[in-house]
């Protein structure tokens, strides 16, 4: 991280990366907090519950990650698979 | 006939006119062509104002209606914008094929009847194919013939269906049907097969990433939205459709989180996207008919400027793997920009025109008090934002740095951009301007509080779910299968197989047939002819004696005689 190559952009410092998950947690925070002032209206009950945007959000896209890398394992091959597959006779 | 120009023989006239045209006269032609087409779109009235005698059929060609208008709108919209960007950059004979694939969606739109919507259907592969073709590699010419058979097929059995529904029931006319027969099928399958559903979705990541920079941004507008204009005329609340789509909006996301070539996450987050769509259609109220065309309206707008800042980044550095770009946001701050806007319009994201487009869709659902759907398609929205909202921005433009410092969009490109730029955000903050246009008529309101807070924390915390997951999503050097293996692996080998077998069992015949014949000529010769010229003959090289052979003519004579008499 010393090579003026990577500090050149104030995107790439560590110390701008801190201060910006900082900012993130921050504004996470607050529209969950939000949630106290404004009310959601929930369609089917559940959808109205205290912060279920945030962890409903949160747990389909752990479930989605783990799902894709379950099926990577069945259906990833190497890039040059299919080039190989025609040179094969 | 007609006081009306048909606004896709404006497009089609000018593909053909920018083959001979040269210099200044051509990108006039191409900048100009769009922008009359969008005013010829808007002269149609509703209601049939086009009839033609074709063969035993009135044919009526163009028809107007606010949902035709709205999507010949955006195609017309697409092309200039799409001409913007490729005038400077792309080969003529990929503007002029870009052009007449346009066209063919124009046509599309105002199709009367099903013969003129099948012509111009064809007419969309046929060029769409060439757009293909002009990615100009060994890759884009094998991935252009596999998507020619593709949308080939899904003519056929379209056609199929057109001439069963017209034997059947004696009429040509485009109205709602539902799946209930075998025509009526077939005609749902060939349009399915053009929406890129299952199991039938590997042509578009497979051929639209093959094509050029600029070419891809055309094939990204018109296949796929045509196919949802025709099922929103054709099978609005079919309800086969909303599985369909949840499929496809699961299936975009799960394989753009496996990808690692860029142009690809877009592609398959196209087949997401339509999914939307076709799950709306499929709920089928006017709500979620409203909602599947604007969705349609605003995807092309975010989706072309992906692909725009995709092909920028392909243009300038020739790359489009994750694994090799990153940090470009450095040189290219514009490119980038745009970018987010549009992966941010993608997530439907407040403020832009996915926000304002998408939840119609959702609210469909849940006045239709469709839980399962509901939640899905929430599940969904958040998983966009994944694997498009903020996977693509940040493995192309941060990420790492590449060590990459190209020059940001060329002039044109920029333009293209930003118009596309401005109108995410304009259609996010005042989506009034969309709403007037849609088929039915909406009081529906975009902006609520409560909506906005739930919409930024499930999107919100979908980021952090990506950021505090980034290990898992290393992107290696890899592509996944899909159902065209079974094709494309399968199949051939099964082909080269019973090649071998079917040479190897002629070879084996022709063996044995010469070995037969040998056998017989020996035989043949050992008692019949002369083998070694030696004293012995066989019968017919024999010596015979006089005497035997004047017997055997006396006894024929005889018999002769004897017939002839008798």
């Amino acid at each position: 991280m010393n090579d003026s190559q990577k500090d050149d952009a104030w995107l790439a410092r560590p110390e701008s990366i801190r201060l910006l998950w900082r900012i993130f947690w921050a504004v996470l925070a607050i529209t969950v907090a939000l949630q106290l002032v404004f009310k959601v209206k929930g369609y089917f009950g559940v959808d109205g519950w205290f912060g279920f945007g945030a962890a409903y959000g949160f747990i389909a896209c752990v479930a989605m990650v783990l799902v894709a890398k379950a099926l990577g394992f069945v259906l990833k091959r190497d890039e040059n698979y299919y080039r190989a597959e025609d040179e094969h006779d | 006939m007609t006081d009306f120009l048909p606004p896709a023989l404006i497009l089609l006239a000018s593909a053909i006119l920018i083959g001979p045209l040269r210099g200044h006269l051509r990108s006039a032609v191409v900048l100009l062509a769009p922008l009359l087409t969008l005013w010829a779109v808007w002269q149609i009235p509703d209601g049939v104002v086009t009839t033609l005698p074709f063969l035993d059929y009135t044919i009526e060609p163009v028809e107007g209606s606010p949902l035709r208008r709205l999507f010949a709108t955006i195609f017309a919209l697409m092309a200039f914008v799409g001409g913007l960007y490729a005038f400077r950059q792309a080969k003529w004979y990929e503007l002029a094929a870009g052009y007449a694939y346009a066209a063919g969606a124009i046509g599309v739109s105002f199709a009367g009847d099903l013969i003129t919507l099948f012509l111009f259907w064809e007419l969309m592969a046929l060029f769409s194919t060439v757009v293909v073709w002009c990615g100009g590699t060994p890759g884009a010419r094998a991935a252009g013939i596999r998507y020619a058979i593709m949308h080939l097929l899904g003519g056929v059995i379209l056609k199929v269906g057109i001439e069963g529904v017209v034997v059947h029931t004696g009429t040509i006319d485009i109205q709602p049907m539902l799946a209930t027969n075998f025509d009526t099928w077939m005609i749902l399958i060939g349009i399915l097969i053009n929406a890129a559903a299952p199991p039938l979705s590997a042509w578009l990541a497979d051929a639209y990433p093959e094509s050029s920079p600029t070419g891809s941004v055309f094939l990204s507008a018109f296949t796929t939205k045509t196919a949802v204009l025709a099922l929103i005329l054709l099978f609005p609340g079919e309800p086969v459709l909303i599985w369909v789509g949840i499929y496809m909006v699961m299936y975009g996301i799960i394989y753009a989180l496996l990808e690692n070539d860029a142009r690809r996450i877009l592609a398959y987050s196209i087949v997401n996207q339509v999914g939307f769509m076709v799950c709306a259609i499929g709920i089928g109220t006017q709500m979620a008919l409203n909602g599947a065309a604007a969705h349609a309206f605003a995807h092309i707008i975010y989706k072309a400027l992906l692909f725009m800042s995709a092909g920028v980044v392909v243009y300038r550095t020739g790359k489009s793997k994750c694994t090799d770009l990153g940090g470009l946001f450095r040189t290219m701050p514009l490119t980038t920009i745009c970018g987010i806007v549009g992966a941010l319009s993608i997530s439907s994201f407040p403020l832009t025109s996915g926000f304002t487009t998408k939840t119609l869709i959702s609210q469909a659902a849940t006045d239709e008090g469709m839980l399962v759907v509901y939640f899905l398609l929430t599940a969904a929205s958040a998983g966009v934002f994944l694997h498009a909202g903020i996977k693509f921005p940040w493995f192309v433009f941060f990420q790492k740095d590449s060590g990459l410092r190209p020059k940001d969009a060329p002039w044109n490109m920029a333009a293209a951009m930003l118009i596309f730029t401005v109108l995410c955000i304009v259609l996010g903050i005042f989506p009034e301007i969309l709403y007037r246009f849609l088929p039915y008529e909406t009081d529906y309101v975009a902006y609520k509080p409560g909506k906005v807070i739930f919409y930024l924390q499930l999107l919100l915390f979908s980021g952090l779910a990506f950021f505090l997951m980034l290990p898992l999503m290393r992107r290696t050097l890899t592509i996944s299968l899909d159902v065209d293996w079974f094709w494309r692996v399968v199949m051939y080998r099964f082909g080269v197989v019973l090649l071998q077998a079917i040479s190897a069992a002629g070879a084996s015949i022709a063996g044995r047939t010469r070995a037969l014949l040998e056998t017989a000529r020996g035989f043949a010769l050992q008692h019949l002819g002369n083998p070694g010229g030696g004293q012995r003959r066989g019968v017919f090289a024999r010596a015979w004696p006089i005497g035997t052979t004047a017997l055997w003519i006396a006894v024929m004579l005889t018999g002769y005689v004897l017939v002839y008499f008798l």
